[in-house]
């Protein structure tokens, strides 16, 4: 095996390192964790204008796995809010490999210039972890569909420009094979916006659809091929982009703190330290696997959850562990006096529990690899 | 150089010669048969005949000229048959200590990973079947050609430890203390891949059981309770290798030896080599333990293997002492003693 960066890749990676360090500025970090947005108009529109947003989008051939996840691992260990980007390239990836030629040319120059997000309306009130199983209906009627429902955890529809909707357009047939989706302006008559606050310092938000109307260049990929859409669009996310090193910021706030107060001398803590420090190591070697599979041509499904799986657990860990260590002042929360790490011991002890929840739970993943990796038989 | 996680057409070769030649030759019975000592003379004997003595020193030591990498290949391989025989341990003074007697395998070699206290050396893997020891006495690393005493404690992994005089014997001085370094992380690279050998073929082993194994009128495998217990595995064993074989990529001297904890970078051959060796190790002792609890009751009886496997991944790691100090010591590389 062979660690080593392409030269092309390290140059990649140190112009997003310049970036990052051009627009991820402390007062930023402070205004998104202050409004629960998790994204920054300065940094994507500097990545555009380098043409990395363009470059990064998954299978349109200019960049390549391994860049896209420099990007977001590169983000994500500067604390950069990336969530809203991650979702823009990756729907724009699959408008790029499902999506219509007018489509293509309609929706990705918005996202890949940095000007417009998109969010996702995929989980519904009562459907998370089945989700082939959501109701909100999209109905036939002449050349346009009709659509009447209600989404929850839309995360950024109160700010992007594009949704992309699961509904179902055939009740009749089995689950997965009656869903459509479609992508549309958040601006269409009819979607109402909610938000939804957390109890870190993220907002989401429920939306709801009423007489939602558009015509079929709203549809993304086939009628009744909504859960294709979705697979290509699972595929394209898992494990690469993003969400698997979180815990590296963490633990720089930590040592930079522990070593200032005299804790970081105490043995019981550097085991703490060492261990968070392996665990995000093996977090990004897994990480770089499934980008590798990808690279080479693979579709890097299964090594993808098993990176989501032991990154995002390990995460939780290793903010547990260090906010035990941390004691009182781990408790405190950003800008008060004393507090641990500048509040990020009590800001990711807030956080880490929603890793293991979104983007399919621990359960899900382990499903998944007992069944398809392990070969166990099926217990549902 | 580019990023690349796969095996070389060469690696393959290896994989396959060893994975062939340990599946065959020592099957779980030859390990049984080999306790409580844990040595199979024979055993060694065929692996000698694999060239495996000096297959990863330098060429102009006369040796085999493979890399740290490579033998991490060999070294999984053993693990996953927790193979009686000393490869780690051999390859690692061989490679420390070119002499043709370890080289073309006529003596044994082992190393002593703690230094002498009063000219002993404690519980030192092999150290009651090999000729040569090498570790640390005072301010030097030393090698001294003994008797092996060929007896062991009764011990958890039944390996053949003994404590060793670092005085007595044919005694040759190597090198600076400092030099001891570079070598307790080979071992410690190909211990952890002995380790990710023994985690991968007890999650083998038990995957297989609990598909045949039925209660309640299924394969006790179908119980999520069960699954769910064995799910987070893969992604812990494949981590582990990937890390080892990362630690046996950083030995060479082409590369940067960087340790960057703020962007997560480590390329230091110290700090990766220990960080594999503890993460195999908890991987080890994780996945053993997981095995050997979904077979219910027979998992804890003799006749089956998995509670051999379970006993090595305590074993094999905890003769470096407590993992601990070594987390300590990481932390310290990493971060600086502040
Ligand atoms: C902050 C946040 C942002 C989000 N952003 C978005 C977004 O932008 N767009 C979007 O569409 N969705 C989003 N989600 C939704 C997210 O994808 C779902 O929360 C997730 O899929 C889980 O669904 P659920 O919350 O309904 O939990 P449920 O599915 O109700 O699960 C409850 C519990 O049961 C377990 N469980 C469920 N099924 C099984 C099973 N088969 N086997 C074992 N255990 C099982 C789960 O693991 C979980 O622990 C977001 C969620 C959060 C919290």
């Amino acid at each position: 095996m062979d660690f080593a960066l392409s030269p092309d890749a390290v140059a990649y990676r140190n112009l997003v390192r310049t970036i990052i360090a051009d627009t991820v500025t402390n007062e930023a970090i402070d205004e998104i964790h202050r409004t629960g947005t998790f994204d920054l108009p300065a940094l994507n529109f500097a990545l555009a204008k380098h043409g990395l947003l363009e470059r990064a989008v998954p299978g349109m051939g200019k960049g390549d796995p391994i860049e896209l996840w420099i990007l977001f691992n590169e983000l994500e260990k500067a604390g950069a809010p990336y969530d809203g980007i991650a979702v823009s390239l990756m729907i724009a990836g699959v408008v790029n490999a499902v999506g219509t030629e007018e489509q293509k040319q309609r929706i990705i120059p918005s996202i890949v210039t940095g000007e417009a997000g998109v969010c996702m309306g995929y989980s519904e009130p009562d459907y998370g972890s089945d989700v082939a199983s959501i109701v909100t209906r999209a109905v036939r009627d002449g050349d346009s569909w009709i659509i009447n429902g209600a989404k929850m955890w839309t995360t950024m529809a109160h700010v992007a420009k594009w949704l992309i909707l699961l509904t179902r357009t055939d009740p009749d047939l089995p689950k997965h094979r009656g869903l459509t989706m479609f992508i549309l302006p958040m601006d269409t008559p009819g979607i109402t916006v909610k938000p939804v606050h957390t109890m870190a310092s993220e907002h989401t938000n429920a939306t709801w659809y009423d007489d939602v109307t558009v015509g079929d260049e709203a549809v993304l990929g086939e009628v009744n091929g909504g859960w294709r859409t979705m697979t290509v669009a699972l595929a394209f996310e898992r494990g690469v982009m993003g969400g698997t090193n979180q815990g590296v910021p963490l633990l720089t706030h930590f040592t930079k703190w522990a070593q200032h107060v005299g804790l970081a001398q105490d043995p019981a803590v550097k085991v703490e330290m060492a261990k968070a420090a392996i665990d995000m190591h093996v977090s990004t070697l897994l990480t770089q696997r499934a980008a590798w599979i990808a690279a080479s041509g693979g579709l890097p499904g299964l090594e993808g959850s098993m990176a989501k799986l032991f990154a995002t657990e390990a995460y939780q860990r290793e903010a547990r562990a260090l906010q035990h260590v941390a004691a009182q002042p781990g408790l405190l929360g950003f800008h008060e006096d004393g507090a641990a790490a500048e509040g990020f011991i009590d800001y990711d002890a807030r956080h880490s529990p929603v890793t293991t929840i979104y983007g399919g739970t621990s359960e899900i993943q382990r499903n998944n690899i007992a069944e398809r990796h392990l070969g166990l038989p099926r217990n549902r | 150089m580019a990023f690349d996680l796969g095996f070389t057409a060469d690696q393959t070769t290896i994989a396959d010669l060893f994975n062939g030649f340990f599946t065959n030759e020592s099957p779980a019975e030859v390990a049984r048969a080999a306790e409580p000592l844990g040595f199979n003379a024979n055993l060694w004997q065929k692996a000698l005949g694999l060239g495996v003595a000096g297959m990863a020193v330098p060429e102009q030591h006369g040796g085999g000229g493979a890399s740290l990498s490579d033998a991490v290949i060999v070294a999984e391989a053993v693990g996953a048959s927790i193979a009686p025989i000393p490869v780690v341990e051999h390859i690692v003074a061989a490679r420390a200590h070119p002499i043709t007697d370890l080289v073309e395998g006529n003596v044994i070699g082992t190393v002593a990973l703690t230094p002498a206290v009063d000219g002993t050396w404690s519980y030192v893997p092999a150290g009651a079947i090999a000729d040569i020891v090498i570790g640390v006495d005072g301010n030097e690393v030393v090698a001294v050609r003994s008797s092996a005493p060929g007896v062991a404690p009764r011990n958890h992994a039944c390996q053949p430890l003994a404590h060793r005089s670092s005085r007595h014997g044919d005694r040759t001085v190597l090198g600076n203390v400092s030099s001891f370094e570079r070598i307790v992380a080979e071992w410690n690279t190909l211990t952890a891949a002995a380790l990710v050998g023994i985690a991968q073929r007890s999650l083998d082993i038990v995957v297989q059981y609990v598909k045949e194994r039925h209660q309640f009128g299924v394969p006790v495998g179908s119980f999520q309770a069960v699954q769910h217990g064995l799910a987070d595995l893969p992604g812990l064993i494949d981590g582990s290798r990937i890390l080892t074989h990362k630690a046996a990529w950083a030995s060479q001297p082409e590369v940067a030896q960087v340790v960057e904890p703020e962007f997560n970078e480590y390329t230091d051959f110290k700090v990766v080599s220990s960080m594999a060796f503890l993460f195999a190790g908890e991987t080890a002792v994780h996945a053993t333990d997981r095995s050997l609890h979904f077979h219910g009751g027979y998992g804890f009886s003799e006749e089956y293997d998995i509670q051999m496997y379970y006993r090595r991944a305590r074993g094999w790691r905890l003769i470096a002492g407590d993992p601990r100090n070594e987390y300590v010591a990481l932390a310290d590389k990493m971060f600086g003693d502040n």
